[in-house]
């Protein structure tokens, strides 16, 4: 082991990880004002493709990434008018969200599938991640707008009587998540794997969910949850590639053991739950109740 | 009477016209977008070819993203509830749905790619691949200079061990100091993962990285890195002309079309079809002139002229495995049995084949 050979590492692990910490903070944002998205993937997919399209129309990389972040506040505006005004289920609206995205960004990208573009530079975005979560984890816990919208995720009602909208802060919070997940995807197409693929995020949103809960709702575990995600994937490679005898299968699954391990550990206890997840979590706020 | 007649005669057009109108219908199960530029591409590309060969006499339909799992057997009921008189399904893991749908439909003939069960109404068909990695791993031990090859492999499967087997045998002969490096990745189709194993793989020193998996993105990540790869499924030169050296090429067209052709015709029976470089089912994309010398390219024509003759076989013996034990004897091939169950190292290739 030399000391090259580390830095390469830890640069492969922070430009794989890099698109999880988007969309895991921006889901942690959404699920903090009270409302489960599941759409994560979907919204993903639809900014990877966006981004992808207008690289090649405009080759300007900041229409790309703008319009992209764009295209994610239409798909969660989307998804927050469906359960913040007509009251539809969170759970089911989010997969569909997810499903609507898969097909939605299959169906735009057709024409662009093996169009050859110059990637970009990752390292700017991986700065900025990193800056997110330290920005995200300040307005929650050193600003009042961050209590308020921590309040309307523990108890909206509550929230509601003293006099703060809960649809706005929750509409907000719905955008901001959206536009961090299109981030992510965009990262994706553009830096990540210069290219365009259907499906390409490939679980990647899935991955983001868990790592909310595995976090237990804190922005700062998202960012280390993120990097034990994604360092022991690259490590494992680093392990194959050097000979060593390795269950690589094991490894595609430790994420979701991971939070299943979580999950059980934070529900053993009632006491642990009301710490950890916010109380309103997807239960449907209902003015003038 | 008149009526009679109208009767009659509507009752010809439609008995007979539509016996004769009456298209065949051909369906496919991908596993990949048709997109993907990789496996599932030249599977579309040679259902295209179909078509066009066989004209009014079919019509195809295909499913794409079908993972290989419960729902492979949805998708293969759908076309076969459809009415689709010949089903190809595009992946060696559909091989257990294959067969459960095939035992419901026996008049519907089925088309097991990369498979090796056939049933009466199952024939099982693949291209010989690793006459292609043997002139990848020619090429590669020439062009190396790190002396280390980096191999991204999907799944431990035959098909992707003999892959490594017939590069590592020809690349070690060449360059007897080559040690290759393999990731298995546990996917076919994941552009991020596969680019973080090519640069994990130059990061360790290689500098020539060949994937088994089905994007471009390795080629790419090879392209940025400044060193050579070799391209999968097609022809992928376009996405990183700078490294690409050449890539397999799968043509299936032509067999697609003499199996729907024997739908059209009630010829088909099933059987096991493994064709290679001599019947034009594998195919070296054109070598990169820029990036290799001439008379290397010359020696990689020589031997795909060698393997289309049966001169050249890639597994020639001696061949010994990692244990050190004589598996293939010298002066004989391995048998067609042994290599469609390959599931070992030769010797010389470090680490073991994931259980």
């Amino acid at each position: 082991m030399n000391l090259d050979l580390i830095l390469g590492i830890l640069q492969i692990v922070l430009i794989a990880t890099t698109p999880l910490v988007f969309a895991g903070i921006g889901e942690l944002v959404t699920e903090k004002s009270g409302v489960l998205n599941l759409g994560v993937e979907g919204m993903m997919l639809v900014g990877a493709v966006s981004a992808f399209i207008i690289l090649v129309i405009t080759g300007s990389y900041f229409l790309a990434f703008f319009l992209s972040i764009l295209s994610g506040i239409i798909m969660s505006g989307l998804f927050a008018f469906l359960v913040l005004f007509l009251m539809s289920n969170q759970i089911a609206t989010g997969l569909a969200l997810t499903i609507f995205g898969i097909g939605l960004s299959s169906m735009l990208g057709k024409q662009y599938i093996g169009t050859p573009i110059d990637g970009l530079s990752p390292w700017f975005f991986v700065i900025f991640s990193f800056l997110i979560v330290f920005l995200v984890s300040y307005f929650f816990y050193k600003t009042k707008a961050g209590l308020i919208l921590r309040a309307v995720g523990e108890s909206h009602n509550s929230a509601h009587a003293l006099g703060y909208s809960v649809i706005k802060i929750r509409f907000l919070s719905i955008i901001f998540g959206g536009s961090m997940c299109a981030l992510a995807g965009s990262y994706i197409s553009i830096c990540y794997a210069p290219m365009w693929q259907e499906g390409m995020t490939a679980g990647r949103g899935w991955i983001a969910l868990a790592l909310v809960v595995f976090a237990t709702w804190k922005p700062e575990r998202v960012l280390i949850g993120a990097y034990i995600f994604g360092g022991v994937t690259i490590l494992q490679m680093n392990l194959q590639a050097l000979g060593l005898r390795f269950p690589g299968q094991f490894f595609s699954m430790a994420p979701y053991v991971a939070t299943i391990i979580v999950l059980v550990l934070i529900s053993s206890n009632k006491l642990r739950i009301k710490l950890s997840a916010p109380a309103s979590l997807t239960i449907p706020f209902y003015k003038g109740r | 009477m008149i009526r009679i007649i109208t009767f009659l005669s509507t009752f010809l057009v439609f008995a007979f016209g539509s016996a004769y109108a009456d298209p065949k219908k051909v369906g496919f199960i991908y596993i990949g977008p048709p997109g993907d530029h990789g496996w599932t591409y030249m599977h579309d590309v040679g259902r295209k070819y179909m078509e066009s060969q066989l004209g009014d006499s079919i019509t195809t339909t295909y499913l794409e993203n079908i993972p290989e799992n419960a729902d492979a057997v949805r998708a293969i009921r759908k076309l076969a509830d459809s009415g689709h008189d010949l089903i190809f399904t595009t992946s060696f893991n559909y091989m257990d749905q294959t067969h459960e749908v095939a035992k419901d439909f026996p008049d519907i003939k089925f088309e097991h790619a990369t498979g090796y069960i056939q049933a009466d109404n199952v024939a099982t068909y693949s291209a010989r691949f690793y006459e292609g990695r043997m002139i990848e791993g020619h090429i590669a031990g020439h062009m190396t200079e790190t002396n280390t090859i980096g191999y991204i492999a999907s799944f431990p499967i035959p098909e992707v061990v003999r892959g490594i087997n017939a590069f590592y045998l020809a690349a070690s002969k060449v360059n007897p100091d080559i040690k290759m490096k393999i990731i298995w990745v546990f996917t076919w189709y994941d552009p991020g993962k596969e680019a973080d194993a090519a640069n994990t793989l130059i990061n360790q020193g290689a500098d020539i990285i060949v994937q088994h998996t089905d994007t471009y993105a390795p080629c790419q990540a090879a392209q940025k890195a400044g060193v050579y790869a070799f391209g999968q499924a097609s022809n992928q030169e376009e996405f990183c002309p700078d490294a690409h050296l050449t890539s397999i090429e799968d043509i299936w067209g032509p067999y697609y079309a003499e199996r729907a052709k024997a739908v059209v015709d009630g010829t088909w029976s099933s059987g096991d079809t493994w064709d290679g470089m001599d019947k034009g089912m594998v195919v070296m994309s054109p070598y990169n002139t820029k990036l290799m010398p001439a008379s290397l390219i010359q020696e990689a024509v020589n031997m795909e002229v060698g393997i289309k003759d049966g001169t050249i076989h890639p597994f020639t013996g001696p061949i010994y495995n990692q244990a050190g034990e004589l598996v293939v004897p010298e002066g004989e091939v391995a048998p067609d049995g042994m290599l469609l169950g390959m599931n070992f190292y030769v010797q010389g290739i470090d680490g073991e084949v994931p259980q």
